[in-house]
């Protein structure tokens, strides 16, 4: 098919049976039709029957038309919803691991709570840093740490969803799970 | 009441009108095949190779209107069956295929005969199954049987490893099947049905262009009706041969790769396009900055995922074919309430008469000889014989195509051939499914010398089964097409395509018990069809033809329709393509 427009990244939510194998039935979409997957991203939603992905994907309107009725034509797949271009609040949270010498620590620090990130582990000569946000603040995070050294780095990928009320949907009493603050052997959360 | 897993794959099977299977046994199966031993209401036909079960079925459904069923054991037989499932998924065609696995606990231990089968099968089937619960069994197999049949049929494999056939569960049969993920679309839009319709009535140059979606739709009638209401050419691709009479006045034959002249000549000069149950194929657009470039097109198809995929559609119908042309042409008959435009009538005029003019002047054809048998003849004489009311199958390859474009196809669901897929070795077994769903009936698999190498094991199974298939063998000592592409675009430089005459096809015939019969002239030709047409048994027709035949006419791959080879090549031709070829 002729390029209709510009390639550029979409944001898709897709929500699937939350099934065995359905993972491997997306994925292998993508492989099979030669599409590139930026980033994805899976959990449960409310109902644990069904799990919603994240998928972060470039290509142009026809590729783009493809991905979301090949998507959709999987027999698992319950609802596709291109985001990009609805009013959308995307987020992705990154660990950083960054060298941390006397001589920088300072400057590590600020940047952080410029970012609002967070320091989660730290040794004499490293940090672990957490942050959440979108792409264009976490490259910019990513690109004032990076003269100071980055060790490693890992980003969970993009999970989003549409702003606004959606549907009104009826309270649902939470599910009775024995939750670990009533087990008296738990003694702190890893936050 | 409980039963073990196998008997409930049976039950289920039962409750769901099956009533034939095409199996070969083995260990992970062997709970079934036991249960088969005493179980009554289901024939089992006992092929020779797995892809045969799988290509059997394919037979079974496309002549029936039915689900075919086969069942294979694990591993081994698993793979054999890929290729059938992948052929059957390319060309949409509703088969449930079970396969044996290793049991539950044993699953990812590299088991004696496991393969990962829905790992395998899962790029190759509409959806799979792994059966982890016995209480699944039912509602799993209710599930495949929807999925096969509804929207864009397909093929569905479900997994079944041993411990769940061996273990005693509840049938649990549900009578609804409701997915909340899975609802094709039946009815079409109705304004865009009224624009199509508004299209048509405004068209000088319209065109059908029909596919197997009109015989999947059983459309046929309501394809006929708005055909000849609105006296619309219609051309069918390789999948929807017989959805529209090939004699019928309106009838432009097939399109596309080697497609008819007129057809390709129509649908390039079109200005409304009307594709029904038509996946825009790469060997019908040829290529497509220069497919029916002036045409406003609309696109019917039950699979929103066919619309606009190689070619940008204007109006698109996601809908069942035979639904949506009733729509149509009740839409239609409002349009032609007020009279066409005079410019559309006389534009209509001249259409009809450029089309006549088009065929007048390029007809299939090719040079007679007294001396050797053409394969084209021995198309036309079949299809003398039989007067288009046979079931007629195919390998692939030049035969292929001259059945496709000599055979006088007269009614849906009479034809069965690899499209998609291309699969050689699809003829015997095809065609014996295709005999299983209609006995009595006869069924001719045209197929060629290498094609049916590839699967002729399977004559043993038409014999002990009892399956009289005939076959006629366009012996032309080689790979024919692969030479004609060689021949054309690889200037004669013959690599790996002669198929030496072995082995003697009569006395292989004679070898499993069927009936072998040769042609070398001409003049044996139409009393050797008779006598095989009239030999109860099993039987090979040997026709050795000539070798040096080409299907024409030929669009090179990635050519523009309208670059039809019309003849053998001259020698700049033949440069030409060569330079343009972009594959086989
Ligand atoms: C050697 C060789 C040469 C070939 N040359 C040619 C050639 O010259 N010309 C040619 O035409 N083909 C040729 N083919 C076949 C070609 O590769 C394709 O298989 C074929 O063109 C596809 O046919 P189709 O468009 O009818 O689609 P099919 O594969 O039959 O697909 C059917 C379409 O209809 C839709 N559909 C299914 N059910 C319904 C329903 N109930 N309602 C609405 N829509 C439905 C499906 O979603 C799909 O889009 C050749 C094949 C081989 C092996
Ligand atoms: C399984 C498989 N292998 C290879 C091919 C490639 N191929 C297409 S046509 C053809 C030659 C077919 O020869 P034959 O069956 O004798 O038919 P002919 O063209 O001679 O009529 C080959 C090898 C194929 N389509 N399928
Ligand atoms: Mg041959």
């Amino acid at each position: 098919m002729q390029n209709g427009s510009e390639p550029r990244k979409h944001t898709i939510s897709v929500m699937v049976e939350n099934k065995f194998g359905v993972l491997s039935r997306v994925a292998g979409l993508f492989s099979a039709r030669g599409y590139n997957i930026e980033s994805l991203s899976v959990g449960e939603t409310l109902d644990p029957s069904v799990s919603r992905m994240t998928l972060v994907v470039r290509g142009d309107e026809f590729v783009i038309e493809q991905v979301t009725k090949q998507l959709h034509k999987l027999i698992d797949v319950i609802k596709v919803t291109d985001l990009t271009d609805e009013g959308h609040v995307e987020r992705e949270l990154v660990l950083i691991r960054v060298n941390a010498e006397p001589s920088n620590r300072a400057e590590i620090l600020r940047t952080a709570e410029i970012f609002r990130a967070r320091v989660v582990d730290v040794t004499p000569v490293s940090f672990v840093l957490e942050a959440t946000g979108d792409e264009g603040k976490l490259e910019a995070l990513l690109e004032l740490l990076r003269p100071i050294g980055i060790q490693e780095l890992v980003r969970t990928g993009k999970v989003a969803i549409a702003r606004g009320p959606k549907t009104r949907v009826r309270r649902v009493e939470a599910p009775k799970k024995p939750r670990v603050a009533d087990d008296p052997k738990v003694v702190g959360f890893a936050d | 009441m409980k039963m073990p897993g196998a008997r409930i794959v049976l039950e289920c099977l039962k409750r769901q009108g099956v009533d034939l299977v095409f199996g070969l046994p083995g260990g992970a199966v062997l709970p079934i095949y036991d249960a088969l031993y005493d179980f009554e209401g289901l024939r089992h036909i006992l092929v020779r190779q797995e892809a045969a079960a799988g290509h059997a079925a394919e037979g079974y459904a496309r002549t029936s209107g039915r689900v075919g069923v086969c069942l294979v054991t694990s591993g081994p037989a698993a793979t054999n069956l890929v290729t059938a499932l992948q052929d059957a998924m390319m060309d949409s065609i509703p088969i449930v295929a079970f396969t044996g696995q290793v049991p539950t606990h044993l699953i990812g231990n590299d088991a004696f005969q496991e393969a990962d089968n829905v790992g395998i099968t899962r790029p190759c089937t509409k959806h799979n199954f792994l059966v982890k619960d016995g209480n699944d069994l039912g509602p799993i197999i209710r599930e495949a049987f929807h999925i096969a049949s509804t929207g864009r049929p397909g093929p569905v494999h479900v997994d079944l490893p041993k411990d769940i056939l061996v273990k005693e569960w509840d049938l649990v049969w549900p009578e609804r099947v409701q997915m909340r993920s899975y609802n094709p679309n039946y009815d079409g839009h109705p304004g865009q049905i009224k624009r199509a319709a508004k299209l048509l009535a405004r068209a000088k140059k319209p065109v059908l262009y029909v596919g197997g979606g009109v015989i999947s739709a059983d459309a046929s009638a309501e394809l006929r009706e708005l055909a000849e209401l609105g006296q619309f050419p219609l051309t069918q691709t390789l999948m929807g041969l017989g959805a529209f009479p090939m004699e019928h006045p309106l009838s432009l034959d097939m399109l596309g790769m080697h497609g008819s002249y007129y057809a390709n000549m129509a649908v390039h000069h079109s200005d409304v396009l009307v594709a029904i149950g038509a996946r825009f194929d790469d060997r019908v657009t040829g290529k497509v900055d220069a497919f029916a470039p002036n045409a406003e097109i609309v696109h019917i198809d039950i699979d929103p995922s066919s619309i606009s995929k190689n070619i940008k559609v204007g109006v698109p119908i996601v809908g069942d074919c035979r639904r949506v042309l009733v729509k149509l042409v009740e839409a239609f008959r409002e349009e032609l309430k007020d009279e066409l435009s005079p410019v559309v009538r006389e534009g209509r005029r001249q259409w009809a008469a450029q089309i006549a003019q088009w065929k007048h002047d390029v007809p299939f054809q090719y040079e007679w000889s007294d001396d050797v048998v053409k394969p084209q003849y021995v198309i036309q004489e079949i299809s003398n014989a039989t007067g288009g009311e046979a079931f007629i199958v195919t390998g692939v390859g030049q035969h292929q195509m001259w059945t496709a474009q000599y055979y006088k196809f007269k009614h849906p669901r009479m034809w069965c051939t690899s499209g998609g897929l291309g699969t050689m070795g699809y003829g015997l077994p095809t065609a014996m499914g295709v005999q299983a769903a209609n006995p009595g009936k006869l069924v001719i698999n045209i197929d060629g010398d290498g094609s049916f190498q590839m699967n002729s094991q399977e004559l043993a199974t038409c014999f002990t089964e009892g399956l009289p298939v005939k076959t006629v063998i366009i012996n032309n000592g080689g790979h024919g097409m692969v030479r004609q592409w060689q021949r054309i675009i690889y200037k004669e430089r013959y690599s790996a395509i002669d198929l030496p005459q072995i082995p003697d096809w009569v006395r292989l015939a004679e070898a499993y018990g069927c009936v072998g019969l040769r042609v070398t002239k001409p003049s044996e030709l139409v009393p050797a069809i008779e006598k095989m047409i009239a030999t109860p048994a099993p039987v090979i027709l040997d026709v050795c033809v000539d070798k040096d035949e080409c299907v024409f006419p030929m669009v090179p791959a990635g050519g523009a329709n309208t670059d039809m080879i019309l003849t053998p090549p001259t020698r700049e031709v033949r440069d030409k393509a060569a330079k343009s070829q972009t594959g086989f």
